[in-house]
């Protein structure tokens, strides 16, 4: 059937090209680019999502790349999306909360970007407050912490611009630019953010060995009397190190922040935060949503020995009285080691993923 | 040019004269959708009452749930000459609000009067080594130092008084009875049997309660989390699940 519609399609296609009264419409077809799938992902989990109406292609890609990078979004000029999600540190930043360009400060950390196509539930940011990520785009442009613009000046200094009318135009067939094309081409540029080279990756595929001792650190990951990670962080069948679902690990008796709780206005999700992806901690501290913790020590601590009791607290964080599983030193420091395999170098170098 | 106008007449003639073949046949297949609807004895359980209502176990636990997504496979439809029909492969029931996962229609499935519905809980051995893209995206895993494969259940609470809760994590997969040594922990339910029609609806319920009792009587106090690698927490378990299953309404 589809072959059918397809074939149908083509032929339209072919005779409308040779027609020549409408030879003065020059549609312009770009040229799909299928995204690169790690052969990791294809083996053991579903297919990425992507929206029918925004298939990935090759100019849709460049010109996303270009306006993450561009500071021309933001309302002085001066920040662009990989100000706060800059390729070296996994498209995170640094810092504890992020500064917007009025100076002001948010109230959560920077999230990274990679593999974001294989969120199913396509619930984006720590509370999941935004539906797919074409949406979650259209939105740091007008937040007045962070580029703090009106998309109608946005659009306006994209269409005064020398270059953006014609690469939307090879895009997306039109010169007339919108959000929802920036937005497209955004989100077509951040599916390509595939991370999948980690040691641990690579010790999956058989390439490498992986030391003792991360070895052992993956074993009190997997253990659900040591770590018991993996419910929530993904395991070896599940390389996006995440369950995407939200969850209270513990760490807070009263919320200041109640995450997940403010979206849906159930008390019973009060301080719930989307389980982030364990990949390229090397590169993403401070960690957690409220960017708490500056090290990994501090956070297999909390784990470990730290953790507070509140009413919403996940059941699978365990012996709260005493803080949580109490892992020997020894454990810890595989723990880390484990963790850190998961880190994958030539993400953050990709040249694909640079400033263009 | 106009030979390709022509091409684009004969498949959209072709497309049209398909469809009507279809419809000349007599309908002998129609659909059966299966709820899963879960309860506490007569009670009825939804995720509205996930972390609020209470109830009591036999041993006098008093507890909220907070999660309950469960395995079952093999879904098949028996006929009264001994031949059988497979309906689906598995299924991950899962009750949680914002992805529940309750309901599933299966089309083209014969008319007729069967003798029962049968389906196993969690995956038999065979089953349970193969690999599962939709279940490993759900990081549905069940550890390798366990035996690997899948889990079967994940029903998690709390249970104790308000202010002084214990979490409880009731998992359930392949036990471990010594390091290395595994045993399958799956069971087999069969359920009486029904007449379809062109759109059937029926209902398969869950009893939580059982799982607490009959023939194990459960103290959360004893059993609550580490349950996975605990060979009788998991024999336990898979005793108490013969009867937690029944055919509710047929329409
Ligand atoms: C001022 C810093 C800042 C700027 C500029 C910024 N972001 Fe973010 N970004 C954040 C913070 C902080 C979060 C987490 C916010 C939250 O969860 O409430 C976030 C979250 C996200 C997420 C969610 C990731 C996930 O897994 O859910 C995406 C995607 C994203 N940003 C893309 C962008 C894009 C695209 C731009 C440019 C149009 C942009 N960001 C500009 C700070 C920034
Ligand atoms: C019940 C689910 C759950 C379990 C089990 C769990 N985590 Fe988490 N983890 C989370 C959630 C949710 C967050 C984010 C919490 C927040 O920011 O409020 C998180 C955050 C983290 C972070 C910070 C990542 C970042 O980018 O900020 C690390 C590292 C981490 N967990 C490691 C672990 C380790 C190691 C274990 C086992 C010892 C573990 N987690 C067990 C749910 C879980």
């Amino acid at each position: 059937m589809k072959n059918l519609i397809n074939l149908i399609c083509l032929a339209l296609l072919f005779s409308s090209c040779n027609e020549s009264e409408i030879e003065t419409y020059t549609q312009h077809v770009p040229t799909p680019l299928a995204l690169e799938i790690p052969p990791l992902f294809a083996d053991n989990i579903l297919p990425p999502v992507i929206p029918i109406n925004n298939p990935q292609t090759v100019e849709g890609v460049a010109l996303g790349r270009k306006l993450f990078f561009d500071t021309i979004l933001s309302g002085d000029n001066t920040q662009s999306c990989a100000s706060c999600h800059s390729p070296e540190t996994a498209f995170s930043d640094s810092n504890q909360f992020s500064t917007g360009i009025d100076g002001s400060l948010g109230g959560r950390n920077s999230m990274p970007i990679f593999n974001l196509a294989w969120n199913y539930d396509e619930n984006f940011f720590w509370d999941g407050r935004t539906f797919s990520l074409e949406s979650q785009a259209l939105q740091p442009v007008i937040n007045p912490i962070e580029m703090h613009n009106t998309w109608v000046l946005a659009v306006a200094d994209l269409q005064n611009d020398t270059q953006y009318p014609n690469l939307f135009f090879e895009a997306f067939g039109t010169t007339t630019i919108d959000s929802v094309l920036v937005a497209k081409a955004i989100a077509q540029f951040e599916r390509t953010l595939i991370s999948a080279n980690s040691r641990f990756d690579k010790h999956l595929l058989g390439e490498i060995t992986l030391t003792t001792s991360e070895l052992n650190g993956f074993n009190i990951f997997m253990d659900e009397s040591k770590g018991d990670c993996f419910h929530c962080h993904g395991n070896a069948n599940n390389p996006l190190w995440t369950d995407n679902k939200f969850h209270n690990n513990g760490l807070d008796a009263i919320f200041t922040d109640y995450g997940l709780g403010y979206i849906t206005g159930d008390p019973a999700d009060n301080g719930k935060f989307r389980s982030p992806s364990l990949r390229n901690l090397q590169f993403t501290a401070p960690y957690m949503h409220d960017g708490r913790f500056n090290t990994l020590e501090e956070v297999i601590n909390h784990y470990s020995e730290g953790l507070v009791n509140s009413p919403t607290i996940d059941p699978l964080m365990k012996n709260v009285d005493d803080g949580g599983v109490q892992l020997s030193n020894s454990e810890k420091i595989d723990l880390k080691a484990f963790l850190l395999s998961l880190s994958d170098e030539e993400f953050t170098t990709n040249p694909n993923f640079q400033a263009p | 040019m106009k030979s390709l106008k022509l091409i684009v007449a004969f498949t959209l003639l072709f497309l049209l004269t398909g469809c009507e073949e279809n419809e000349e046949n007599t309908i002998t297949h129609g659909s059966l959708t299966i709820n899963f609807s879960h309860y506490w004895d007569a009670e009825k359980i939804t995720s509205a009452d996930f972390n609020a209502t209470t109830y009591t176990n036999e041993s006098n636990n008093i507890l909220t749930i907070s999660q309950l997504r469960y395995l079952i496979s093999n879904i098949t439809l028996h006929k009264p000459d001994g031949s059988s029909i497979e309906l689906l492969d598995h299924y991950l029931v899962n009750l949680e609000g914002l992805s529940s996962n309750t309901s599933i229609t299966i089309s083209g499935t014969a008319i007729d009067t069967y003798s029962s519905l049968s389906f196993t809980f969690g995956f038999n051995e065979t089953d349970n080594v193969e690999n599962y893209i939709d279940l490993n995206s759900a990081s549905w895993n069940w550890p390798e130092m366990l035996g690997g494969g899948y889990h079967f259940m994940q029903f998690e609470g709390k249970y104790g008084a308000t202010g002084t809760e214990n979490p409880f994590a009731y998992h359930m997969g392949t036990a471990r009875v010594s390091t290395g040594v595994f045993e399958s922990n799956h069971f087999d339910v069969s359920l009486e049997g029904f007449s379809t029609n062109e759109n059937t609806t029926i209902e398969i319920k869950m009893n939580l309660e059982q799982w607490f009792e009959n023939p194990n009587t459960w103290d959360l106090n004893t059993y609550n989390t580490n349950l996975m690698s605990d060979y009788n927490a998991q024999k336990m378990m898979q005793q108490n699940g013969a009867s937690v299953f029944s055919l509710g309404e047929i329409n």
